[in-house]
């Protein structure tokens, strides 16, 4: 592993700990386990048409954002059912255009070697998402303690909610090299939920929640290599096993 | 005086049933509106709408400069939430643009001691959490207060100690207050109007018109005992 694939990852790794804070104290965790899947198709359309498989990732997933913000505000039936819907769809389609190896890479991860832009894209990314997580926390923990009080404080509460599913969406695809599309989700969602067990404070929350996607992630891309195992399985492996050790200590009274 | 608040014909539906229709009536500045009616009346629907929160017909109108600070009815918080009461007053704090020196103002405005500020919201009890969002509230220095049910889910000691919190805070920073409430003696005591929403007509007057053995029925449809003090 060298060193422009490790700090690109740590970047994502903390990046992913950071949204995933705000996916899990909203209790949109399968969701956003599903929403991971919306990337697919367009991994399989860039195959298809000869373009960089993260590139057609991340068009999909910013659609499948865009889709889920208008669903949530234009019809009242269970945004969970829609996203159900959708995304398994996205699955299946996604599935016939990406075949063999490449459907495996898509699904599962395949880091590779780095290109000079993609890490430089990659890092800016990872970037944008811990500034709008950091400078926006305030106006979010609002909206997710009382969305009429976060209206009466003056935040646009819509326009929040858009931007983080954003963040959400190019979380995803900073992550789909290294964890690919079934398992971004779970980096996401794992070490934040392990926080949020642990946390006593939302500023502990966010640093459990980061420490752990950092390390099962270093921890996964350098075991992999020794195990003869993929790396993206092997990182959410090492995270669970660390919710789990998590669910084991006692919290403090 | 001026008006806080101006309404003229508001209507509110929600999946297709009016819930409220044709409602007008003012608020002065500096005054107290208490709202009463029986559940589903349409109290909260009405707040919510004055918030700009829900879709609605008529017109609203708050004086220039208005800053509303809302209390909402009881929020269904998670008990393991890892937000505490301080992390969410400093929120507000941010958002409105004070400095930390208020966050302990506002604690002490509501009673809240500073030690309980630092325990997970969802472990408040009814009443703290009550104290909280109105430190909450007031953090953004507002010139009007809506408080929805400030007593839902406080047993009745505290729920005096409230009302007269409310009281002493509406008087120290001359708010204008709306209110929804079951208590009539509160209601009756500190209300300077009483906007009543039933199924029949609405009414809208001082309490001594309002709250009338006869006008109490006709909106909560049953005899109601209350005691003037």
């Amino acid at each position: 592993m060298d060193w422009t694939g490790l700090t690109l990852s740590i970047g994502m790794a903390v990046a992913a700990g950071l949204v995933g804070c705000f996916a899990v104290m909203r209790r949109m965790t399968l969701a956003s386990d599903a929403m991971s899947h919306v990337a697919l198709p367009g991994i399989g359309l860039a195959l298809v048409f000869h373009f960089h498989p993260v590139l057609g990732g991340l068009a999909a997933l910013l659609a499948g954002t865009l889709l889920i913000w208008w669903l949530e505000r234009q019809t009242r039936i269970s945004t969970e059912t829609v996203i159900g819907v959708v995304f398994s769809l996205a699955l299946a389609v996604g599935s016939m255009l990406a075949t063999g190896d490449e459907l495996v890479d898509a699904l599962l991860g395949a880091p590779g070697t780095l290109g000079r832009w993609e890490l430089a894209l990659g890092l800016a990314g990872a970037a944008a998402v811990v500034a709008f997580v950091l400078t926006q926390r305030h106006r979010l923990v609002i909206v997710l303690v009382s969305g009429d009080i976060a209206r009466t404080s003056g935040i646009r509460v819509a326009r929040l909610e858009l931007l983080y599913l954003l963040a959400f969406a190019l979380t995803v695809a900073l992550g789909l090299r290294y964890l690919g599309v079934l398992l971004m989700g779970s980096l996401v969602i794992i070490p934040a939920a392990t926080a949020k067990h642990l946390a006593r404070s939302l500023d502990g929350m966010f640093a459990i929640s980061a420490g752990v996607a950092v390390s099962a992630t270093l921890a996964g891309e350098l075991l992999a290599p020794r195990l003869h195992r993929a790396t993206g399985p092997l990182i959410i492996a090492i995270a669970a096993g660390m919710f789990l050790v998590g669910l084991v200590i006692r919290r403090r009274p | 005086m001026e008006n806080a608040l101006e309404v003229e014909r508001l209507s509110v539906r929600l999946g297709g049933t009016e819930v409220l229709r044709h409602l007008s009536f003012r608020v002065q500045q500096g005054s107290a509106l208490a709202v009463i009616g029986p559940n589903g009346a349409g109290k909260t629907v009405l707040f919510r709408a004055l918030i700009g929160a829900l879709p609605h017909g008529g017109v609203v109108r708050w004086a220039p400069g208005t800053r509303i600070g809302y209390v909402p009815q009881k929020l269904d918080i998670e008990r393991d939430l890892p937000v505490t009461g301080r992390d969410f007053l400093r929120a507000k704090a941010e958002v409105s643009g004070v400095h930390g020196t208020d966050l302990g103002r506002a604690l002490e405005l509501v009673n809240l001691p500073p030690g309980a500020a630092d325990q997970a919201i969802g472990a408040f009890s009814g009443g703290q959490f009550q104290r909280l969002l109105l430190a909450s509230a007031l953090m953004g220095k507002p010139n009007v207060l809506l408080f929805d049910e400030p007593t839902a889910g406080v047993d009745e000691p505290g729920e005096e100690r409230l009302y007269e919190m409310i009281h002493r805070v509406q008087d120290a920073e001359r708010l204008t207050l709306l209110l929804i409430s079951h208590e009539l003696s509160v209601v009756y005591r500190y209300a300077t109007n009483v906007l009543c929403l039933s199924r029949e007509e609405p009414c809208f007057g001082p309490p001594e018109e309002i709250l009338t053995p006869e006008r109490i029925e006709q909106v909560y449809g049953t005899p109601l005992k209350y005691h003037h003090h």
